[in-house]
């Protein structure tokens, strides 16, 4: 008896992480139940800022799974689906922009930084180099170097030092 | 030469800077209609009186407001006085009753007044679908041609009709017909 109460006090404690959103769909094969588990986690729920639909549980999330699974079934493709929420939603809806003009920044921007950062390290590592190569004394004159020498000589607690 | 280069990072702080504080004034709920300059969808619905059927025919002729609303929608409740008042000053609003209960919504409007012309039962809420509605209240200006030319996410109150949606509402009322 206690035994069992702990199991069923378990099960109703896991239940909570196993997804957020629960609904029950039957699906044709498992192929069709993979591309509504990836269509819903592409498409972005327009409620909430920043969830996928298949992990939101608002009104919205859900009637748009259930418009997915109906699609699924209908065997609309993945992209007819998302053309559809497109057509009604806009680009929001998408966490893939798609690639165009005003995407290009999004798309290539981080690419373009990174290659301006390498640019920039190159160009500050061959130049050290080239400063490194030069002979020693022609970055000081011997009279310099003389006073280097002696400050460097010069014991630092004696105060009495000149 | 050297020295000009020093300024790059300076640059691009200033850059990032000036958008990020752009950032701190967009409000992140605001997405642009996917359906601004389209018709208005399709559709043939009962009206939430149950008197008649009504389709996408309805909102042509004239320049409407098309306001989705639902008795569980408490931003909906501190709009309608508003859409009262909007009625009474002759502006035409059609309502679209969002995945609701006909009967509790007969009863707001019995209760608190009804300024919609026409009100669309859309309790499936297949309609919304269709217009991308993902938060109730949502209006929508649609024009004499019956294309969507704006919408508003949110109540409407004084300041939002004053400074929002009355100068779109003239240029509406002032354009010709095809």
């Amino acid at each position: 008896m206690k035994r069992a109460s702990f199991i069923g006090l378990a099960g109703l404690l896991l239940a909570g992480f196993v997804h957020a959103a629960i609904d029950t769909y039957e699906f044709a094969d498992e192929s069709q139940r993979e591309r509504f588990g990836l269509l819903t986690k592409e498409l972005r729920c327009p409620k909430c800022q920043n969830q996928d639909i298949a992990d939101s549980n608002s009104p919205i999330a859900a009637d748009l799974r259930k418009q997915i699974h109906e699609q699924l079934q209908q065997g609309k493709s993945d992209a007819d689906i998302v053309d559809y929420m497109v057509a009604r939603y806009g680009d929001f809806v998408r966490y893939k922009p798609p690639l165009e003009g005003r995407t290009a920044l999004l798309w290539f921007g981080p690419a373009a930084l990174l290659l301006g950062g390498l640019l920039t390290i190159t160009v500050i590592v061959v130049r050290r180099r080239r400063v490194d190569a030069r002979p020693q004394d022609a970055l000081l004159s011997a009279d310099e170097q003389a006073r280097l020498s002696a400050l460097m000589t010069k014991d630092p607690l004696d105060k009495n030092a000149p | 030469m050297r020295r000009a280069l020093l300024l790059i990072p300076l640059a691009i702080f200033l850059v990032v800077a000036v958008f990020l504080y752009r950032g701190l004034f967009l409000n992140p709920t605001e997405q642009p209609s996917a359906l601004i300059d389209k018709p208005f969808p399709a559709f043939s619905l009962p009206s939430v009186d149950g008197q008649s059927t009504l389709t996408e025919a309805v909102f042509k002729g004239k320049p409407s407001l098309v306001n989705v609303w639902a008795t569980w929608c408490p931003t909906c409740r501190e709009e309608h006085a508003m859409l009262n008042k909007l009625a009474e000053q002759g502006v035409t609003i059609h309502g679209i009753n969002y995945k609701d209960d006909t009967a509790a919504a007969q009863r707001w409007l019995a209760q608190y007044g009804n300024p919609y012309g026409l009100d669309v039962s859309d309790v499936e809420g297949s309609l919304g679908l269709d217009l991308g509605v993902y938060g109730a209240p949502e209006t929508f200006l649609v024009d004499r041609n019956g294309i969507i030319r704006h919408k508003y996410v949110g109540e409407i109150n004084e300041r939002v009709w004053r400074e929002q949606l009355a100068p779109l509402w003239t240029q509406l009322s002032e354009e010709g017909g095809q």
